[in-house]
């Protein structure tokens, strides 16, 4: 299964390092990354792959909500198929 | 994919309120139709309850992984008229219990299809339908009522339309929020998701999953990139936006019907309102310069609006039906009370708004003391609207019992609160009380 994570919050130190390895715990391989500074928000986008026989959605999105409370980030996943349906033609 | 494309569908859903605002699953009850009304609704009961058993499930899964507001998960249904008619039941009252039952059992937020098709005549089960609609909504809590009392081809039935101003003050007289539960249709969809008004048509499939979206807030901010440009830079956005929304539609519309195992039946391309700021009709039409919705241009702006979307989301999604259009429930839109609370939108220009929107005159609080011809004779002209344009129309009116204008009628949640507007006093009674049907008009025969 593939799915788009997006990290929008205040910069802080350790973000990155925070969210990925996160994933790796999870087992979820990263397949591209993006980072940007918007305003002075800090924004990242992660495509993640994983077994999704292995491990469920719902146990990654769990996973997912416990960081963002403990971080105080803005941290979605949604399946990658949505955004293709509303952007691509 | 552009983290850009990311970020602006984000935005999109978390601050503009894009949402499914439901997934409506049609089912067909002509196959629980009995002579005897009590084995009828058992058929009814099991057949609800085992076609619609994951409905809600399946749309918390999606909303869930998908990150998308499911608002609504409903269910339409045959007509009742149609369903009870074999039977020997005097009223119909236990058909809404058995649909509210069923309802509740599955979790659903509505149920509609406690209609009558009378556009020409009644036949028994439509006397019983009709008369059994205050008891029936005063007695359930999810059952919603529609009654089609036009068509183009038909013309328009006057005897309903004289029954309904009275069913309509009947319900009020017992309670007037339950009269949001009810709509007076002129050429009603077969296909439609949007509540009050669904039922699924007997020229549609056993059953079939249609998806009615909406995203006002989402049009307003594209709208606000393009301040002052040029009337078409303006057509052009909605329509890049509509378009947008409307593939979320479909998307969501495919996944849903795949994992029920359902044909997908529609997408209702419609911009529904809701009390939250930000997510108003209106709020549109001020964006593209109208100081108030009501403010002369009002029509205009609303037909451009409409068509643009159309324009947008057609391309967008496989089928298109349902309603299709913009709405304007004024108790369902904060611009919309906001301008009704000022003074600067009164029911004749909401009339004249509904000759180029979908539906009609949508969630309007009237005086407890209008008459019951009053509110025909409001029937019959937007009756008269819908089928000389070849379009939906319809009435859903709030007479406050023992309120005037200035009071404030409650709905509770999405379907906010309406202001009680002034109705022309001056009577139709005469017109209404002659009875008899209005001819179908001269375009009607294509034939």
């Amino acid at each position: 299964m593939k799915a788009i994570i997006t990290v929008i919050g205040h910069d802080q130190v350790g973000i990155v390092a925070k969210v990925s390895a996160k994933l790796a715990s999870l087992n979820v391989n990263i397949n591209d990354i993006s980072q940007t500074l918007m305003q002075e928000y800090f924004t990242m986008m992660l495509v993640g792959e994983w077994d999704d026989k292995k491990i469920s959605f719902d146990t990654v999105k769990k996973a997912i909500a416990d960081l963002s409370k403990e971080t105080g980030l803005d941290i979605r996943i949604q399946r990658e198929e949505l955004f293709d349906a509303i952007q691509k033609l | 994919m552009e983290s850009k494309q990311i970020l602006e569908t984000i935005r999109m859903i978390s601050e503009e309120n894009l949402d499914i605002r439901t997934i409506t699953m049609g089912i067909s009850l002509l196959d629980c139709i009995d002579s005897d009304g009590a084995k009828s609704r058992q058929k009814i009961y099991e057949k609800l309850t085992t076609s619609a058993k994951d409905l809600v499930k399946v749309a918390d899964q999606i909303e869930s992984q998908y990150g998308i507001p499911i608002v609504n998960k409903r269910i339409s249904v045959t007509p009742i008229s149609l369903i009870a008619a074999a039977s020997d039941d005097k009223d119909y009252v236990a058909y809404a219990k058995t649909m509210d039952k069923a309802a509740e059992t599955l979790g659903v937020d509505l149920i509609g299809g406690f209609s009558s098709l009378v556009q020409k005549g009644y036949q028994i089960g439509d006397h019983r339908l009709i008369e059994s609609i205050p008891e029936a909504l005063n007695e359930t809590k999810r059952v919603c009522s529609s009654v089609n009392v036009g068509s183009t081809r038909a013309g328009i039935n006057m005897d309903a339309v004289k029954q309904m101003g009275e069913i309509v003050k009947q319900l009020a007289a017992i309670d007037p929020v339950s009269c949001m539960s009810l709509v007076i249709f002129a050429n009603a969809v077969e296909d439609n998701p949007f509540m009050a008004g669904a039922f699924h048509g007997v020229g549609e499939a056993d059953r079939v999953i249609n998806v009615g979206i909406s995203g006002p807030g989402v049009v307003k901010r594209a709208l606000e990139g393009v301040k002052g440009e040029s009337i078409d830079t303006v057509s052009e956005t909605i329509k890049k936006t509509a378009f947008k929304v409307t593939r979320m539609g479909q998307f969501v519309g495919n996944i849903a019907a795949k994992e029920l195992g359902v044909p997908f039946g529609i997408v209702d391309l419609s911009l529904a309102p809701t009390p939250a700021k930000g997510d108003s009709v209106a709020e549109i039409l001020e964006e593209i310069g109208l100081q108030s919705v009501g403010a002369p241009g009002t029509t205009a702006t609303l037909a451009l609006l409409n068509d643009a979307v159309k324009k947008g989301g057609v391309m967008a999604c496989e089928h298109v039906g349902g309603l299709s259009g913009a709405f304007i429930p004024v108790s369902e839109d904060s611009g919309m009370i906001k301008a009704v609370s000022h003074g600067n939108l009164n029911i004749e220009k909401l009339e004249a708004m509904t000759a180029v929107c979908s539906v009609g005159l949508d969630m309007i609080a009237i005086p407890g003391d209008t008459p019951a011809t009053t509110i025909s004779g409001m029937i019959a002209d937007e009756a008269a609207i819908g089928v000389i344009n070849n379009k939906t129309t319809a009435v859903r009116v709030i007479p406050a019992t023992g309120k005037k204008v200035g009071d404030t009628v409650n709905f509770g949640g999405l379907f906010g609160s309406a202001p009680v507007m002034p109705v022309n006093k001056n009577s139709s009674a005469d017109f209404v009380n002659r009875g008899g049907r209005i001819p179908a008009p001269i375009h009607s025969f294509k034939n």
